[in-house]
């Protein structure tokens, strides 16, 4: 499959015409169950020995082509969906790490990644220790002999940071973790984080993949090249597996081993599972990605670059504008473009931030970004706001901070809708 | 990772009919056994040959001590032993080339070793290392999409029905 292209695996990767109808589109596979054709292959299937499916919390076939997609779109092994972005990280921990490890964690993250890794995960006694995005050698520095693995996003939320993925992934290697990318806001069509070293890679489907700000879902994605066996360090995928009669999963699935892992002892008993509705929805969404991204990242540039050169604008981080300091990194890592979320500071602080989000009449002043409309949303208020201030400031969402997702919306609309609510607001 | 078109692979498992097993295991839940079990639901006659099994079953299937003792025909040798047996293997395999009928050597997965293949290629075999055939037959059934595997191809035309023995069987 190395012979097609990017677009064409964003159309046909996973997908097979149906069996029982012959019918093109995937089909919305909406049932909970599966008739087994008698008691022997019921007790395969539960032991693993073959394949097929049993009940829709733990495989769907809707949901299938959504994971082999995602898997063929990154480079990767296989791939899992599940509800939400929050859940793939949750299982992705869930099958790391054992109560006291230790997570080295960019502080530059969405606000949602840093409240369930400091409040939810510290419930079960998974502790993160914090680094700098920017300098792969804080991550170094954070390592510990309980450092079970390292957790970047590829581009970073809320400003648009570039993080040098290879830098980073130096330090996982020679730690002997796995490094773990978000590779939300780039998605695969920008940037592919396992050709740079990155060892999984998550997402939340329901921004760029997606596209359409319709469904919840989250994405895992194994790169299939990390030794789960050295070291005894990730017992539940080397030593036997109660639940399993004793096999070790690394050693009867090896380079898929991560990914059904999380999938047969996480999705099984912690139980996001993801609806074959919504897998249909990103699937049909993920089949225009290359399209549209590219729409986004050119709107976005002329977007920054119009700011910018505003005299209400102090001042805007996107990688995409050639003075900021990720530019570099985003045209070694991102050539095709920076991306579609990033920040400015609207002079005025804070007041001035609520007034420019209360004032547009075509951005969506919402939670959520990588839709195909154009939104806007003042972090410090909202998504950032349960974080201390000076988390919001290390996590780029001080007062005067908004954010923008640009939309494939005519680039004059959006720009003109800017224009008037600065003019109004500040 | 030795590179193999997906049409080479496909042409093995379409063509061979019985397999036998080198270093099968009685426990079931070894990877030899989930790949036996696997392999005989898609109507594969299995010859299991492990030396301190033989004369006993495995999954109903007599276990042979050695591959002179497999009854004909054998298309494929399937090595579930180190990489380092395998040298050995493949001569036992190649002295009942003749007799077996057998075209393709198998060396599952992390089972790589050279002279074996150049041993078996000599001799006019095809050779493949470091695959299973579980894993390669539900790629290209499609089965292992169910958990999600990129199965690195794409399918333009409807699969068969899959089921033992088809849709209309009982």
């Amino acid at each position: 499959m190395s012979e097609y292209g990017f677009n064409t695996l964003s159309v046909h990767a996973g997908a097979q015409p149906d069996p029982a109808t012959g019918a093109r589109a995937t089909p919305i596979y909406q049932t909970t169950s599966y008739v087994f054709e008698d008691a022997d292959h019921a007790a395969a299937l539960f032991n693993l020995q073959v394949f097929g499916n049993i009940y829709s919390r733990i495989t769907n076939p809707t949901n299938a082509v959504l994971e082999e997609r995602i898997a063929a779109l990154e480079g990767g092994r296989a791939g899992l969906a599940v509800a939400s972005g929050h859940a793939a990280q949750f299982i992705v921990m869930h099958t790391l790490m054992q109560p006291g490890d230790e997570i080295i964690a960019a502080r530059q993250l969405y606000g949602g990644s840093i409240n369930q890794f400091s409040q939810g995960f510290a419930k079960f006694d998974w502790h993160v220790k914090w680094a700098d995005t920017r300098d792969p050698e804080s991550f170094r520095a954070a390592l510990s002999p309980k450092t079970k693995a390292i957790f970047i996003e590829s581009i970073a939320n809320p400003g648009g940071i570039v993080t040098d993925i290879e830098g980073v992934a130096g330090v996982a290697k020679r730690a002997g973790v796995p490094l773990i990318v978000d590779n939300t806001f780039a998605t695969p069509y920008l940037i592919r984080p396992l050709e740079w070293g990155a060892d999984i890679v998550v997402h939340s489907a329901t921004k760029f993949l997606g596209g359409h700000g319709n469904s919840i879902a989250g994405l895992i994605v194994d790169g299939g090249k990390f030794d789960w066996g050295k070291d005894g360090k990730y017992p539940t995928l080397s030593e036997p597996c109660p639940s399993y009669h004793g096999i070790r999963l690394w050693e009867t699935f090896g380079d898929m081993a991560f990914a059904i892992s999380c999938r047969v002892l996480g999705l099984r008993d912690l139980g996001p599972a993801l609806a074959p509705m919504n897998a249909f929805l990103v699937l049909t969404g993920i089949e225009t990605l290359p399209l549209r991204m590219q729409r986004h990242c050119d709107n976005a540039l002329a977007v920054a670059r119009w700011l910018k050169a505003h005299p209400k604008v102090a001042w805007v981080s996107y990688a995409g504008l050639e003075d900021d300091p990720s530019h570099g990194l985003q045209r070694t890592y991102s050539p095709k473009g920076a991306g579609a979320v990033f920040t400015f500071g609207v002079k005025g602080g804070y007041e001035a931030g609520v007034a420019l989000v209360n004032g547009v009449k075509l951005f969506s002043h919402l939670a959520n970004v990588g839709d195909t409309r154009s939104l806007i949303i003042h972090p410090a208020s909202t998504t950032h706001r349960q974080l201390d201030d000076e988390q919001k400031k290390t996590a780029g969402a001080g007062p005067d901070v908004v954010r923008l997702s640009v939309g494939i919306e005519n680039v004059e609309d959006i720009i003109a809708d800017l224009d008037q609510a600065l003019a109004a607001a500040a | 990772m030795p590179q193999y078109s997906d049409e080479f692979i496909r042409g093995i498992l379409r063509s061979t009919k019985t397999i036998a097993m080198v270093g099968a295991s009685g426990n079931d839940m070894r990877p030899s056994y989930f790949a036996m079990k696997y392999l005989l639901d898609k109507g594969f006659t299995i010859r299991p040959v492990n030396p301190g099994l033989a004369g006993k079953e495995i999954l109903g299937q007599k276990v042979y001590a050695s591959l002179r003792d497999v009854p004909a025909p054998v298309e494929l040798v399937d090595i579930f032993r180190s990489s380092d047996a395998a040298p050995g293997i493949v001569r036992e395999a190649l002295a009942e080339k003749d007799r077996l009928g057998l075209k393709t050597i198998w060396m599952q997965l992390s089972v790589i070793n050279d002279d074996a293949a150049a041993l078996a290629q000599a001799a006019g075999l095809n050779v493949v290392m470091d695959r299973c055939p579980k894993i390669e037959y539900g790629r290209m059934s499609g089965e292992i999409s169910w958990m999600g595997v990129n199965r690195k191809l794409i399918d333009n035309r409807k699969p068969l029905l899959f089921g033992k023995g088809g849709a209309l069987k009982r």
